[in-house]
């Protein structure tokens, strides 16, 4: 029964009166931090939000619609050359909405060109776009400005901070109402059969094109304030093939089918990564075997492990209650 | 006249490798359904392997690594896929999402083996002189290892080829590429052609890892360069087509080479992108593709 009230609080499929205002308490309590902690606090929750943000997104679109996307770099990368670029001119605020804008216009491009194609094309596709990116900047700051990597001004952690959790809590806001709107529901009922979706009346490609340029928006914006962070940015840190594949193993651990699996995922491997970067040379090998087994072991994430004792519980007890089952 | 050929010789010693690697990938994803993130790590593996023997000093010709590198890859992936894939098959609801699971693990084993293969070798790039002479072709001065090379690789995709074609077990992969529920009705073991199939791509790509050592260093991060470009010709090709992946090879080992003869070698994988991105909008099934 105690299993039974944590899964309503935490990460019941609909999110409940009580998981909004959990929510909703959190963000509020988030907001003080800054003030009462000591200053490496706030950088360690940035980090994490920060990851939140992506996996959000990416198990939004890719979780929702099936297809796996690994554009998640591309996107970060482009909020971050952004801000490195118009980051001495402008306030942090406007290049964030210019960096999720930009996101977004390229996030609808990809979707247009890609979208139509099915299953595995689309992730070697967005798999390829971010070492696209990668070796053009590369090129191009080799061939043309004659520099490798930018300086980007630095902001306080506070700022920081706050700009994330802005960001958060917009983009987590943003999935609970799209969960339970038409559109969330058609991008739902396309991961379950495509042409059935389309039979029903679903505008399958104008949906998906459209999902995946709106989860591209925050993560352009996390991009250009994290940027701000790590001071100095090259291709290699902008594009890095991690941040297309972290997301995805955050939203497989924690479970794609509620809103804060993914949550719950990003705080658990980011913390795992900061703890073994701390303790083992080794952290990177490790890192690595616990990506296979958690593919392995938990392909509906922990919660799925959850559900599936609560399930089985069920049909232990009452039998007549577990036959309306499907 | 004499560019034209330097291009087009250099070009196709570039794109004979290339088509080495893509037939592995190829080969891997057309029967096993894994597209594997980790198949450039298997390269620089083997590469690590003929640099090991010809650093002992027992002073044998690189090509003798084959007999050392490719056992050990066949090993290696035969192990992962029985140990690993299978299992994910197997509680994988359809394909679709195996093929995606497929691809996390393979980037799970990729992190794994590129860390490991820093901490044995370091980040300088390695390189051993082999062959250090260069032929006169009409004018252009082409190197006697890449030569070598370019023989060597065209004869094993010739080798692989008639192996597909005539002999029973590649009747069986061909089979089993084209409809693996039907070869399996009429009697090919389809478990283990899948792990055959996995570990035979794990061949090809210690051999393209043997071969390009001789022609060019490389080092530990290499790996997902390969990957990339093997990637690209699988898709440009035709995903699962041996003979596209020979083909799309041989173009972007062309293509590639003239990029980098004219501009410059990091804008080549930008081309290859577009050229893809061209093609998944006017033919997603690739070149040679079903």
């Amino acid at each position: 029964m105690g299993l039974r009230l944590l899964k309503d609080a935490f990460w019941g499929a609909a999110p409940s009166r009580i998981q909004s205002a959990i929510i909703a308490a959190a963000i509020v309590v988030m907001a003080f931090i800054p003030g009462v902690a000591d200053t490496y606090t706030p950088l360690f929750l940035s980090w994490i939000m920060t990851y939140c943000v992506l996996s959000i997104s990416w198990s939004f679109f890719s979780g929702k619609a099936g297809y796996i996307s690994l554009a998640t770099a591309s996107f970060y990368g482009i909020g971050m050359y952004l801000q490195a670029i118009l980051g001495r001119q402008l306030p942090l605020w406007t290049t964030m909405i210019l960096a999720a804008v930009m996101a977004f216009a390229v996030g609808l491009i990809i979707g247009v060109v890609t979208l139509r194609l099915r299953g595995i094309y689309f992730t070697i596709f967005t798999f390829g776009l971010s070492l696209f990116l990668n070796r053009f900047m590369n090129w191009y700051e080799g061939a043309f400005t004659r520099t490798k990597g930018r300086m980007v001004k630095p902001y306080d952690n506070d700022t920081v901070f706050y700009a994330l959790l802005v960001v958060f809590a917009i983009t987590l806001i943003a999935v609970i109402i799209l969960n339970r709107s038409r559109f969330g529901l058609s991008l739902k009922c396309i991961g379950q059969n495509e042409d059935s979706a389309q039979h029903l009346g679903v505008r399958t490609t104008m949906t998906k094109v459209l999902a995946f340029a709106i989860t591209a928006a925050p993560v352009g914006a996390v991009g250009a304030v994290m940027s701000t962070k790590i001071g100095y940015i090259d291709p290699n840190t902008a594009f890095g093939l991690n941040t297309s594949f972290f997301p995805v193993l955050m939203a497989i651990f924690g479970g794609m089918s509620s809103t804060y699996g993914p949550i719950i995922g990003a705080v658990v491997f980011y913390a795992l990564q900061d703890y073994l970067l701390r303790v083992t040379n080794w952290h990177m090998i490790i890192f690595g075997a616990v990506m296979v087994v958690v593919i392995m072991l938990l392909p509906n994430g922990v919660f799925g492990v959850v559900d599936t004792i609560l399930r089985k519980r069920r049909s232990a007890g009452g039998g007549a209650e577990a036959s309306h089952q499907p | 006249m004499t560019v034209f050929l330097l291009v087009l010789i250099n070009g196709c010693i570039v794109g004979s490798t290339y088509a080495l690697m893509a037939m592995g990938m190829s080969t891997q994803y057309g029967v096993a359904r894994i597209l594997n993130i980790a198949h450039g790590e298997f390269i620089v593996l083997a590469a690590v392997v003929t640099y090991a023997l010809q650093q002992s000093g027992l002073g044998l010709h690189p090509l003798f690594a084959l007999v050392l590198a490719c056992p050990i890859v066949f090993a290696i992936s035969y192990i992962l896929h029985i140990t690993l894939y299978r299992r994910l098959r197997r509680l994988s609801p359809n394909l679709g999402v195996f093929e995606g699971n497929a691809i996390l693990v393979s980037f799970g084993i990729y992190y794994i083996a590129q860390n490991l293969l820093q901490t044995y070798m370091g980040a300088a790039p390695k390189r051993y002189p082999f062959m250090m002479t260069s032929v006169n072709i009409g004018g252009a001065g082409i190197s006697a290892a890449g030569l070598f090379v370019m023989l060597i690789a065209i004869v094993i995709c010739v080798l692989y080829t008639i192996f597909l074609s005539r002999t029973r077990l590649g009747k069986s992969i061909r089979a089993a590429s084209q409809d693996s529920q039907a070869a399996a009705h009429l009697g090919v073991k389809i478990n283990s052609i899948m792990a055959l199939c996995f570990a035979i791509g794990g061949i090809l790509a210690a051999c393209a890892g043997v071969l390009m050592s001789m022609r060019e260093q490389f080092q530990s991060t290499s790996g997902l360069g390969y990957t990339t470009i093997a990637i690209i010709i699988v898709v440009l090709g035709g995903l699962g087509s041996v003979k596209g992946a020979i083909l799309g090879g041989f173009i972007l080992g062309i293509v590639g080479y003239t990029v980098s003869h004219f501009i410059d070698s990091v804008f080549m994988i930008s081309v290859f992108y577009m050229i893809i991105l061209v093609l998944l909008i006017v033919r997603p099934k690739g070149l040679l593709g079903r």
